[in-house]
Order: C-alpha cells, then structure tokens, then sequence
C-alpha cells in the first residue's frame, strides 16, 4: 500500500482525496489544511489523522507521497519540503510562479529519485492524446500554426475581496490559473515555444488579476502559435478548451470531446483517409475504476501511484515538463508587461 | 417507479460528444417556452416523470406545471440535485464558505458558524438538509416523489468516505419530503456496496449504462451482474452513449438487461421523443 497524505483540503484537494480514497493501493493516512471546519469534518466521518502544519505530517506520518494543492505561491516551499522527506510528490498546477523555482524543484525531484507530477490533466484526456500522436506522428506533415482557446466562468462579475485566485501574489488570475492549462496543452501538443512576440493581459471583471489572455507565440523552426483564454465568458457552462493544429498535410481540432482531423488527398495515414475523420472520447479515452468529473483526474492520479509501485520516473507531466510551461506563462506576462508599458 | 423517463441535458449545453451540439442546443432552448414545448411532447407521449437538474431555469419550468394542474395533472419531477457547476463556478470565485452563505436559506450559515454549534465542531447533516432544502424550494407543492443526489457529490462522497452521509440524505428525504432518495453515480457497483454498508437496502440508482461501456467504472460485466442481483432499482442513463450507438440496437442491449428498472433519455425534437419511447415500448411491452 502507498501511503499517501495531502496538503490543501480546497475544491482540488478535496476531488484528489476521493480518487485517492477509492484506488485500491493507497491508504490516505494524513490530511493537512489550516481551514479546521474541513479537517475536522474529515476527521470525524473517516478517522483520517489530521494536521494544521505541514512539517508535522511530515514528520509522523510516515509518508511514501505527497499530494499538494495550496495556492501556487506556496508551492515551491511545501514541495521541497517534501522532496527533502523522501517523498514523491505530485502538485496542484501550474508548479511555481517564478521558473527558477520550477527548475529547482526539477532538479532536486530528479536528484532525489522521486516521481514527480503536476496535475495538467488535458494530458490523460484521449482526444488530445490521440491528437498529439497523430502531431508527433507526422500525419499532418509540417505544423506551421497552433491556435488553442478555452473560456469559461469563473469571474463573471466585479466584486470585493475573493479568494486567493484573485490575488496576484498568491497565483491567482487568468493567466497562471486558467491559461496555464492552455500553454500546458500547446506545450503537449507540439512542443513549448521559443519566444512570445506580443500578449495582451485583459481585466473584465476582477480588480487585481486579469481576466483574459490573448498571446502570440513563435516556436523553433518558425510556426506561429495563438492563445485565447477568458474565463469571464458565461456563454460557457464550464470550462471550454480547444485546440486546431494546421500542417502542410491537414489540420486537428480538438477539444474534450472531439478529434477532427482533416487531411489533405494523399496524405492519408494508417486508418485515416483523406478528407475529415472524426474520432469521440466514447472511443478514445481508456475507461478508470472509480470515475468523479472526467477519467482524466482519475488517470493521473492512477500513473502517479503506478509509477511510485513500479519505482519509475512516471509517464507525464514531470516536473521538468512543468517547468518548460512556467517558462512560457512567465514569457506571455513578461509580453503582456510590455504591451501594457509596464 | 415508471419505466420511462425524461431527462435534461438537452435544455442546458450538456452533450458528452459534441461542444458545438451543446451550444446549438443552449441557443434552441434559450426560453423557458421553448422547453415547455418539448416537455409537452414527451408528456403527450405518455411520460410523466421529468428528471432535472435543480438548473435555476427548471423553477420556470416548475411555476408553469404548477400554474396548470389540470393540464399536469399526472405530471411529476424527479429533482436531481445540486446543480453543481452553480456551486463549483462559485468555490472556485468566492471561496466555500461565502458559496454556502449565497445558497444556504438566509442567517442560518450565520449560525452554523458563530452559534452554538460551528461547523468546526461539526454538523454536516444540518448543512445538507439546509441545502436540499434551498434546492427543493422551487418544487414546493409539485409530486416530487424521488429526490436524487447528482453523481459528482454521490461519486465524491464515495471517495470520501462520507457514506453516512448518504444515509442521512435518504433519511432526510423520506422524513421531510416523503420521497425516496435516488443516487446518480458514475460508480455504480462500489455505490451499492457503500449503500448497503449504511443500511440503505435496494436503492434506487441511477447510472451510465450502454452498450459500449461509456462511463461505467467496473465494466459491463460487473455492471450486468449487479443489475440481475435485484440489490437495487437501476435507472439506466446514457444509454446511447451520447450516439456513439444506434438508436434501436442501444435499446435493444439496454431493454434485453434482466433487472433493469427505467430508462431515462433526453431528445430535442418531437419525433426523437416519439421514436425513442416506441423502441423501449416495443422491447419492454406497453410502459406504465
């Protein structure tokens, strides 16, 4: 049995904390949040131990991993606590405000032998990974352009105060708590991009953060990139994300449900002709043994328990590949600085 | 309970296959009249029972039917509750103590924090009640008679641990509203096992249950057994797969399961509707 504990009981930590009671290899011995009318809720219902500081899970409870979901701020110091314990860990997303610190805790997981994960879940979902298959794969010949867009509510009117997403400092905004997912999957997709050539960091609602983020991207060998985020569009009923990918050979737009892909005549490629193909998640997306949301939380909770089972370095999302997304979030808000004359 | 049901993704943007198809939907149903239409072709069809999320909307809905009983007068809700996204739009902008204060009936969250009993020593029974309460609101004086949990706080109290809280939600229900408790799940066969561990018997259930296995954690077999075993009424949803099968040969496979209770579906258009009821009706003889 893996013994597992968890840092933050929010909305995140709460929907890791029942996949990881439901995998059948992993005991949840210790839960550590400082809000008491969580804790000692879980307490009571399931007999969990629980702390208010984290060194103190630490140091009794005999931990093999980690899960954190604090505000990103926190995490650079919660995590190397934890990979200075020996622990596996695997973090809320995105991994830390500033890269340097990704990088750090990059290093130090890969000197520490720990599997190490950051909780981009686009990564688990089937219509994407088949999408990135067929990218990697050659099928669309060369990519020369990749537009992803996602829109949702989540601030959809001005008000005081908020939570912690609505602090800069803290991580909060639309660009490290939303858009990060976006980058995340462009990323995944067809690699990070070397240079953010313009981005515009739009307020809507919020007084401190911004609300939408427009960026242009330029990768290596000269294909353009665009991101479009809003997460004030109440048009949505919950977060939206979709990508379309342009090659000399045809084009994917792919989002949760979907993957379309179009190719040109004679570039058919294994059982996809010429013309559009369209594949659904009910045929691309392997199904999990406890499902809460979407199968993708569950997967990657069930890789990172297979990976600390099987002593591997872990299938996806590493740190490092957190890492590289930080470097471009922290690209697009350096780009927004400038357009704004920051 | 009746064997056939209506449901509502169609009126809300919900289509687990297409993001487009759920907006053209969104937009076709930007009315409460155009629901009612719907909902009159299906009740004309001879169901009766409509299974919705308590989306603010259906109290529209709710306000017609009362408005008209004659018109109605067979007509009941199965309320499916909460509509999360209200609630998880709202944790992740306001936190979860100001969520519970916007939707928990007015001063009693003040209570429940300052008075006597806080939440920190723990009353999360008392809270439950407090929000079926303020869910069940717009059906008051309608036939209500099952009240189901929506899967994502059934799942996530199963993975929690917090069955006993199930229990008390099938408690409170029945004392309260004299209805029964229903449980939509994506996790059908460990919910049952959790149900009876909390002394709910034969529960009546609601779960993903199609041909190809879409959304059935465990897997058909598993699934198959559970259903024939009679430990509990299953109400079997997504029985397309949101059309990754045919029509007739998804019900077909669904019809043909031994133990199967109700089948709820969702359609747009009043042919579907039609369509749909007298493929179950042919499989199934006349339904009730």
């Amino acid at each position: 049995m893996v013994r597992a504990g968890l840092l933050g009981a929010g909305k995140m930590g709460l929907s890791h904390l029942a996949i990881l009671g439901a995998h059948p290899g992993v005991e949840v011995v210790a839960i550590c949040d400082t809000a008491a009318y969580v804790t000692s809720a879980l307490r009571k219902q399931t007999g969990v131990e629980t702390f208010k500081d984290f060194g103190k899970m630490l140091d009794s409870s005999r931990l093999d991993c980690v899960l954190i979901a604090t505000p990103t701020s926190t995490h650079f110091q919660v995590t190397s606590e934890a990979l200075e314990h020996g622990l596996h860990v695997f973090v809320e997303k995105p991994l830390c405000l500033n890269p340097q610190d990704s990088f750090k805790l990059a290093e130090l997981a890969k000197a520490k032998n720990k599997v190490n994960q950051v909780g981009y879940h686009n990564r688990f979902i089937g219509t994407f990974i088949e999408a990135r298959r067929l990218v990697r794969a050659g099928a669309l010949g060369e990519v020369y352009h990749v537009d992803a867009q996602a829109f949702g509510q989540v601030v959809v009117k001005a008000k005081a105060g908020g939570t912690w997403r609505s602090s800069r400092k803290e991580g909060g905004g639309c660009l490290h708590d939303y858009a990060s997912h976006v980058v995340d999957l462009m990323n995944f997709m067809v690699g990070p991009p070397e240079e953010v050539l313009g981005a515009h960091l739009r307020s809507v609602y919020s007084r401190d953060v911004e609300d939408a983020v427009y960026a242009t991207l330029r990768y290596p060998g000269g294909a353009s990139g665009q991101l479009t985020t809003n997460w004030s569009d109440d048009s949505y009923r919950k977060m939206s994300t979709a990508v379309t990918i342009f090659g000399t050979k045809g084009k994917i737009i792919v989002d949760r449900q979907e993957c379309k892909i179009y190719l040109h005549r004679g570039a058919e490629f294994e059982t996809y002709a010429a013309g559009w193909t369209i594949r659904y998640i009910t045929d691309l997306q392997a199904p999990v043994s406890y499902y809460l949301r979407g199968e993708e939380y569950s997967a990657q909770i069930d890789a990172f328990v297979d990976a600390i089972e099987k002593s591997s370095t872990g299938k996806e999302n590493s740190f490092g590949s957190a890492s590289e997304t930080d470097r471009v979030i922290n690209m697009i808000a350096a780009a927004g600085a400038r357009s704004h004359g920051v | 309970m009746d064997r056939i049901l209506f449901g509502d993704n169609q009126f809300f943007g919900v289509n687990h296959m297409s993001e487009e198809k759920a907006r053209a939907q969104a937009m076709q149903f930007r009315d409460t009249r155009s629901i009612m239409r719907v909902l009159d072709n299906a009740y004309d069809a001879g169901i009766e029972v409509f299974m919705c999320t308590t989306h603010d909307r259906i109290g529209e809905v709710a306000e017609i039917v009362r408005a008209n009983p004659q018109r109605y007068e067979r007509f009941k809700f199965y309320p499916c509750m909460p509509y999360a996204h209200k609630y998880a739009n709202s944790i992740g902008e306001v936190g979860a103590i100001e969520t519970l204060r916007r939707f928990a009936p007015g001063g009693l969250i003040e209570t429940l924090f300052k008075g006597a009993f806080s939440v920190a020593t723990q009353d999360l029974d008392k809270l439950m009640q407090l929000l079926v309460d303020a869910e069940m609101k717009n059906f008051a004086g309608l036939k209500t008679p099952v009240i189901f949990i929506q899967n994502v706080v059934t799942d996530l109290l199963l993975g929690l641990k917090l069955h006993s809280l199930l229990a008390s939600f099938s408690n409170y229900v029945q004392t309260k509203y004299k209805a029964e408790a229903g449980f939509i799940t994506m996790n059908l066969p460990r919910l049952v096992d959790a149900l009876e561990s909390v002394g709910i018997k034969n529960p009546i259930v609601c779960a993903n249950i199609n041909k190809i296995g879409f959304r059935m954690s465990g897997g058909v077999d598993v699934y198959r057994k559970l259903i024939a075993s009679k430990r509990c009424r299953p109400i079997a949803m997504s029985v397309f797969a949101s059309g990754a099968i045919p029509a007739a040969e998804a019900i077909e496979w669904v019809c043909g399961l031994e133990g199967l209770e109700s089948i709820v579906f969702g359609a747009s258009s009043r042919a579907n509707i039609v369509q749909t009821k007298q493929l179950i009706d042919q499989r199934w003889g006349q339904a009730q």
